[in-house]
């Protein structure tokens, strides 16, 4: 089996991980590094509840090979809060009501996080496009919209 | 359910000639990889068995948009989707079609080559393993029925690039580079009307760039499909014109994705183009030549009706984008 030694810059901290290749990220932050607040939903790239910020930038954990991130840095749900206060889209989530059942808000918090270390003050259309690859099946969407908007306009 | 990866060995050269060699290795049965948002579901589905995954992605000679000596756009085949959504070098119309593919994060992983090269979809081909057995294995399963159409005996399952009928519509070529040396081919000679033998590019090819010729094209892309994100297109119009200074048409081009195995273009609806202003009559009469040899099948998304019906109000409207003010 084909096997590597890796380093992955996670939430902060520089973690060597042996690997088979054919692993996935999602495998490998949730089974080896035991960090399970990044969701396993569809496993095809079709849901988001994946999502984890590589460089900044969303992308699905269940479509990315451990081996394909070797030196990058990711960002999950467990580095969102900050020597443990929440982060101000997990306050505004938890206020407006945003999270039902809660699986796909981890990927929806960093999904909106990315959008907003990007652009100063997004407009709701913005917020939707930068959404719009979150499957929500609860919320219906508009209560996680509002949070986003109420965190874009205090950033404004 | 989780859909493991099997085991395979994942190699990252550095330059395209040393990819090409890896590919041509007889002791490997390997597969190109770019972003593998097209791949890793196939591979989960067992659909595909390599024994190795060659990526692209360490290639940097492959990444980014430049202009040659002619003055083409050359954009590399591992530039990201998302690079490619909002890259003011490229025509605007293949920034739009490439902001409507897939989600956001796939956009952020999958690449311009990948997209090309997607592999062709269908309700029975795109289903887990104990479903395909369950029903039996089809044509591009290596089964004997296409159960699309099990009185044929071909492959109906459909091409969805978005980027495939834009750059055919844009006169686009691609450079594929192989241990045998080099060739620039068309776009449109990329694919094959079969759905099992879709692309005419070998295994051991690697689609370097995609050169689009510059001036004086209007071109536009008009998508359907269920949802605004996601969803692959269920019919797909790619289609640009040059006109005189009267406003007559002097050249034209469509082209119809996500309705057969490969981007069909629309050549009798062109031919009958060439010559004429594009009134509302000019317009409704092409969309229905245009969509008159278009037969989508019953393989994805919503009905065949359905999809045949849209094909001359996707075709209407994307004349009628050409010859808008701010097309």
């Amino acid at each position: 089996m084909a096997e590597q030694v890796i380093s992955l810059q996670v939430n902060g901290a520089e973690h060597r991980i042996l690997t088979a290749d054919h692993r996935t990220l999602l495998e490998v932050l949730r089974e080896d590094m035991a960090m399970v607040g990044t969701k396993h939903g569809c496993d095809l790239g079709e849901c988001g509840a994946c999502t984890v910020l590589l460089d900044g930038r969303p992308v699905l954990a269940c479509l990315v090979l451990a081996v394909q991130v070797d030196g990058r840095t990711i960002t999950t749900i467990e580095g969102m809060a900050e020597d443990g206060t929440p982060h101000p889209l997990q306050t505004a989530f938890s206020e407006k009501g945003a999270a039902q059942c809660g699986y796909c808000t981890p990927a929806m918090l960093l999904t909106a996080r990315a959008l907003l270390d990007e652009v100063q003050a997004p407009d709701p259309d913005d917020i939707r496009q930068a959404l719009a690859g979150n499957l929500c099946r609860c919320t219906g969407y508009n209560k996680i919209i509002e949070a986003v908007e109420a965190v874009a306009g205090a950033q404004d | 359910m989780t859909m493991r990866l099997p085991n395979f060995e994942y190699v990252a050269p550095a330059t395209v000639d040393e990819a090409a060699r890896l590919l041509s290795d007889p002791g490997r049965s390997s597969l190109i990889v770019g972003g593998g948002t097209d791949l890793f579901p196939k591979i989960k589905r067992r659909q595909a068995a390599p024994t190795t995954l060659v990526s692209l992605s360490g290639v940097d000679e492959m990444r980014g948009v430049r202009f040659d000596s002619a003055g083409n756009c050359v954009i590399g085949a591992s530039t990201l989707l998302a690079d490619l959504a909002v890259s003011h070098q490229v025509p605007p119309v293949m920034a739009i079609a490439a902001a409507s593919i897939a989600s956001p994060q796939i956009r952020n992983t999958a690449t311009v080559g990948g997209n090309l090269c997607l592999d062709t979809r269908c309700n029975y081909i795109d289903m887990p393993e104990t479903w395909r057995e369950a029903s039996g294995h089809c044509l591009k399963d290596g089964g004997e029925v296409c159960w699309v159409a099990p009185r044929g005996n071909r492959c109906w399952a459909i091409n969805s690039s978005d980027l495939a009928p834009v750059a055919v519509a844009l006169e686009g070529s691609v450079r594929l580079t192989s241990v045998h040396g080099e060739r620039l081919i068309p776009v449109e000679d990329l694919y094959h009307d079969d759905g099992i033998a879709c692309h005419t590019k070998s295994f051991e090819e690697i689609l370097v760039e995609l050169l689009l010729p510059s001036g004086g094209t209007r071109a536009t892309y008009r998508k359907l499909r269920r949802r605004g994100s996601i969803d692959f297109p269920l019919l797909g119009v790619a289609a640009s014109a040059r006109f005189d200074e009267a406003g007559t048409c002097v050249s034209a081009r469509m082209v119809i994705g996500a309705a057969a195995p490969a981007p069909v273009r629309a050549t009798e609806a062109e031919e009958f183009l060439i010559g004429r202003q594009f009134t509302d009559e000019v317009i409704g009469e092409a969309a229905g030549i245009a969509s008159g040899p278009v037969r989508p099948q019953d393989n994805t998304d919503t009905g065949s009706r359905y999809r045949k019906w849209m094909v001359p109000v996707l075709v209407g409207r994307a004349l009628s984008d050409l010859v808008a003010d701010d097309g």
